[in-house]
């Protein structure tokens, strides 16, 4: 460490020169960050002020760099330096803009800007330039599960984007769902007329296309390895099994329809009642001709029940069958009532439905299908009897009376069931039992395991993490194809219910995903949502006390054991949130450039007052993704709070290690609040449990505070939104007054 | 039952959607309803009728024949266009509403007593007798519609009014006796015959 050279670079720009003392600052920096080199510059961010530094790094030794100026996440492509560690004292938005106008906070003003000068120095001698992950993977090559429209377009996507593709399918031919279709929901203007599925001309591109390697008739009984070096055992009809080396994985399995015979009371598994992929087999039978019930007879009068079995309305009305809705369905029942009409426009067609949903387009379909006379009647059905004469009994919900009708033929709407695999909380608990030597969970193991999709050989259970209702983990908004397991990434109805243009689309992304992370992983970075992120998590194994923790709380299994239960780093699938460093209570894992110690130190390096200056110290841990861009905009904004918080970004609030509370406890600081992105069902955190993570240790911390003869409201956990900007104002100075009524910290003085 | 309701209900059973869709000023719109209510929520008279736009056009569909052409809905309409401009689907609402007023009283299924339908009547055989609205005449049939006692009972209400604008010049007593004409009334009278020949031909209503 001897060639270690620690610079600080001041900028006076935007203002800071005009309210903060750069002078005491520089002098903070020389004497206390003991920083070997020390300037300011009027305007940093400029080809000059950039210039200075890179010239210091190149010609004057210098390996690490500290400035203090705006946020990190403003100028961050001119202040990256290759090869040198950077730490960012932010004097901009978290002093300059958010400490109160005026001559009476000039006091504070100078103080929080010291202290974070302070913080910043202290960082930097902690941290490393991240050298990336020597283990570089090698394969670039894509694995798609599944051979349905979604595992088509997945595979042409890569494979069209230059990639080489795997695609593997359980049956023996392409096409999936759609090979049962006669024709699919308008996806083209003017969204009139039901169009051709095109599957099979999809399905001899993806059979002519040269990157594109099939194994049909083939399953995965293994699915070994992370990204950039999957490794997947392929069985084939034949017994025979190949193995094959990839780089990510896409899982477009599908879904399987709902059982018919599950809705008896709307006639299922009864004579003329069909799911509407049985009037798919009969339109496609009939191929453009007059539907033709299973007895023969030409079918005169159709009703269409929506939403049958879905929506916790399957008719018991008491939540049973799927609480969702598919989403596609109204769109499809339309379109087989316009197969009768194009047919014959004599026959009645009658959709049942309650709300009608057409997503997209599908307005315009809508609108064609009621010009052809289609009749659409807002109703709850009841009862449907199947037989010659299906009887269906319903409630009129426009004229509100119970009433029924006659038809020929039922077509029940039901909806989508994810083939997902294996749930995992199913797994764990049948894991422990036959590991306890229970018979029948070894059976069921055994039963689990053959319904597995991936049979991943992780520590977490061979399938990837399911959501409600068992569809793939994935987050709505912000990261829909991410799953909790880095490289596989989920496409179609086997992630949420949707239609086959939906699922198209959703196989498109899907393929970028996986690019993405094949790219990074080939290159030793980590995969969303740091993907730029060179560091990877480093274990002290001779200070480990093998407890597994790191193993379990990762959210995204890529911590297995060794056979003497110390933690193995699969860096790969390491998305970087350090919920392991977290975890860690002996403190022995660590990133390069975000670590125990470059945090501890920071809190260390705060100036306390005394008690007697009545000016509290709060120390704020703020998730990087949301909580601290959401100061960093009341900054922008103007908004106005405290003086005398300190605010840190972590990673996620999994990564706060609860020795960074402890530690700002007996250094005498007042209170520490924490900040981080919403938990449970409707997560918003970017590694989705690690907030979740967090409130579950703090909730284990007030002992320990009593213990210290503290109050357990001076640790806090708090929620805090991107768009929370206002909102995190208010929070940090309703928690200074909560603080300044409890009266200083007792630790002060101790520290 | 009328004649023409015979003939219309042989011809169309059971179903009316079609019936209105062939016999009624812009029926062909009544299947494009998407039931969103909105002009259900945008009629002033809401509250004052049977039946709101949304529900007529779903009785129609669910082939309620008798009750949609006996409601008085339809006559209630006062054209003030607000179910038109809101309609998200286009229909011409107001439209549809005269067309299935007009046909239910073609068919003699309208409501007995109605008193738009009996206005509108009144106005009607007012006109076509001389070519000319006789104000006064229209005035005092309206009054005694309902009998002799009603009718004084109503016309002494009036009768500031009706000084007034006597007054004002702007009624004439003596229009009582004949009152004013058009230049060419038998001429007038044939060409509303035509036209109601034409239009009973057209919907075969003849």
């Amino acid at each position: 460490m001897a060639d270690n050279k620690f610079a600080a670079y001041i900028c006076s720009g935007c203002g800071i020169g005009d309210k903060l003392n750069v002078g005491a600052l520089e002098k903070i920096a020389t004497k206390e960050g003991k920083m070997a080199v020390v300037k300011s510059h009027p305007f940093l961010c400029s080809t000059e002020g950039v210039d200075l530094i890179k010239n210091d790094i190149a010609n004057d030794g210098v390996t690490h760099v500290c400035i203090a100026a705006c946020s990190r996440r403003a100028k961050a492509e001119a202040f990256t330096f290759p090869e040198t560690a950077v730490s960012r004292a932010n004097l901009r938005e978290g002093v300059l803009w958010v400490v109160a106008e005026g001559a009476d906070h000039d006091e504070v003003r100078q103080e929080m800007a010291e202290d974070y000068v302070r913080m910043g120095c202290a960082e930097v001698k902690k941290m490393m330039s991240p050298a990336g992950n020597p283990d570089k993977a090698q394969s670039k090559r894509i694995m798609v599960v599944g051979g349905g429209m979604s595992g088509m377009t997945a595979a042409l996507a890569a494979a069209d984007a230059g990639y080489e593709v795997v695609l593997v399918e359980k049956t023996g031919k392409l096409g999936g769902f759609a090979n049962n279709m006669l024709k699919r929901v308008p996806f083209n203007a003017p969204h009139a007329e039901a169009q051709p599925t095109g599957v099979e001309e999809l399905a001899a591109k993806v059979t002519g296309n040269a990157k594109i390697k099939l194994h049909l008739n083939s399953t995965l009984t293994e699915t070994a390895g992370a990204p950039g070096r999957f490794v997947a055992k392929i069985a084939q009809e034949s017994g025979a099994v190949a193995e094959e080396t990839v780089g990510a994985i896409v899982q477009a399995t599908g879904f399987t329809t709902y059982p018919l015979d599950k809705l008896p009371e709307l006639g299922g598994g009864q004579a003329n009642v069909v799911d509407q992929a049985g009037l798919e087999a009969m339109a496609k039978a009939a191929n453009g001709g007059a539907i033709k019930r299973a007895d023969g007879k030409e079918v005169k009068s159709v009703v269409f029940v929506q939403c049958a079995g879905q929506r916790g309305s399957g008719g018991n009305g008491d939540g049973s069958h799927l609480e969702y809705c598919s989403g596609h369905c109204c769109a499809t029942s339309i379109k087989q009532a316009t197969y009768f009409k194009d047919a014959n426009p004599d026959v009645d067609t009658v959709v049942m439905y309650q709300d009608l949903r057409v997503p997209g387009m599908g307005e315009d379909f809508y609108r064609s299908a009621q010009k052809k006379g289609v009749i659409f009647t807002k109703a709850k059905v009841n009862k449907v009897a199947g037989g010659d004469a299906c009887k269906v009994e319903f409630k009129d919900l426009i004229l509100d009376e119970d009433t029924a009708t006659d038809a020929d033929l039922v077509v029940l709407a039901t909806g989508q069931v994810p083939v997902s695999g294996v749930n995992l909380d199913e797994w764990t608990t049948t894991v422990t039992a036959a590991e306890s030597g229970d018979e029948a969970a070894k059976e069921k193991k055994s039963a689990l395991q053959k319904i597995s999709v991936l049979n991943l050989n992780y520590r977490q259970g061979p399938d990837m993490p399911q959501f409600k209702y068992g569809f793939a983990d994935s987050h709505f908004i912000c990261f829909p194809y991410e799953t909790r397991r880095t490289g596989i990434y989920a496409a179609g109805p086997t992630r949420r219910p949707m239609d086959m243009f939906q699922a198209q689309e959703d196989a498109t992304g899907a393929a970028m995903k996986a690019i993405q992370a094949v790219e990074n992983a080939t290159r030793g970075r980590a995969a969303h949502p740091r993907a730029w992120d060179l560091s990877f998590p480093k274990a002290r194994l001779e200070g480990c006390t093998q407890c597994k923790r790191c193993t379990v709380e990762c959210p995204f299994g890529a911590i297995d054991e060794d056979e003497k239960r110390f933690p193995v780093f699969n860096e790969q699938r390491c998305r970087r949130c350090g919920t392991c460093m977290g975890a860690c209570p002996v403190r022995v894992i660590s990133f390069e450039n975000y670590s125990c110690d470059t945090v501890g130190s920071q809190i260390k390096a705060v100036n306390i007052p005394d008690e007697f200056e009545e000016k509290p110290r709060i120390l704020i841990l703020a998730c990087e993704n949301d909580a601290y861009p959401a100061l960093d905009m009341a900054g922008l904004q103007r908004l106005t709070y405290s003086a005398y918080v300190r605010a840190i970004p972590v990673r996620c609030l999994g990564s706060v290690n609860t020795i960074w509370i402890t530690d700002a406890l007996n250094s005498g600081y007042d209170g520490v609040m924490m900040m981080g992105c919403k938990k449970g069902d409707d997560y918003q955190c970017h590694f989705v449990k690690g907030s979740e993570m967090a409130y579950y240790r703090m909730s284990k911390i007030g002992d320990t505070l009593k213990q210290l003869g503290l109050e357990p409201e001076r640790v806090q956990t708090q929620e805090v939104a991107i768009t929370d900007n206002a909102k995190v104002a208010k929070l940090i100075d309703d928690y200074v007054a909560q603080l300044n009524e409890m009266g200083p910290s007792p630790m002060k003085g101790f520290g | 039952m009328s004649n023409a309701n015979q003939q219309a209900v042989a011809k169309y059973k059971n179903n009316f959607l079609k019936e209105v869709e062939a016999n009624v000023e812009e029926g062909h719109w009544v299947k494009m309803c998407m039931q969103c209510g909105v002009c259900a929520g945008s009629c002033p008279l809401g509250p004052h009728w049977e039946h709101s736009p949304q529900k007529i056009f779903m009785m129609i569909r669910a082939g309620k024949r008798e009750e949609v052409l006996g409601s008085d809905s339809m006559w209630m309409c006062t054209s003030c266009y607000n179910c038109i401009v809101r309609c998200p689907r286009k229909l011409p609402i107001t439209h549809i509403m005269h067309g299935l007023a007009n046909y239910s009283h073609r068919l003699g299924l309208a409501p007995k007593g109605q008193p738009t339908r009996e206005i509108a009547k009144l106005f009607w055989d007012n006109l076509v007798k001389t070519g000319r609205v006789n104000e006064l005449k229209f005035s005092l049939a309206m009054y005694f519609k309902d009998g002799f006692g009603q009718g004084v009972k109503n016309a002494m209400a009036m009768q500031g009014i009706g000084l007034g604008l006597m007054k004002a010049g702007r009624l004439n007593p003596m229009e009582i006796f004949g009152g004013h004409v058009c230049k060419d009334k038998s001429g007038v009278q044939k060409m509303i015959a035509k036209a109601r020949e034409i239009e009973d031909r057209r919907k075969s209503l003849a």
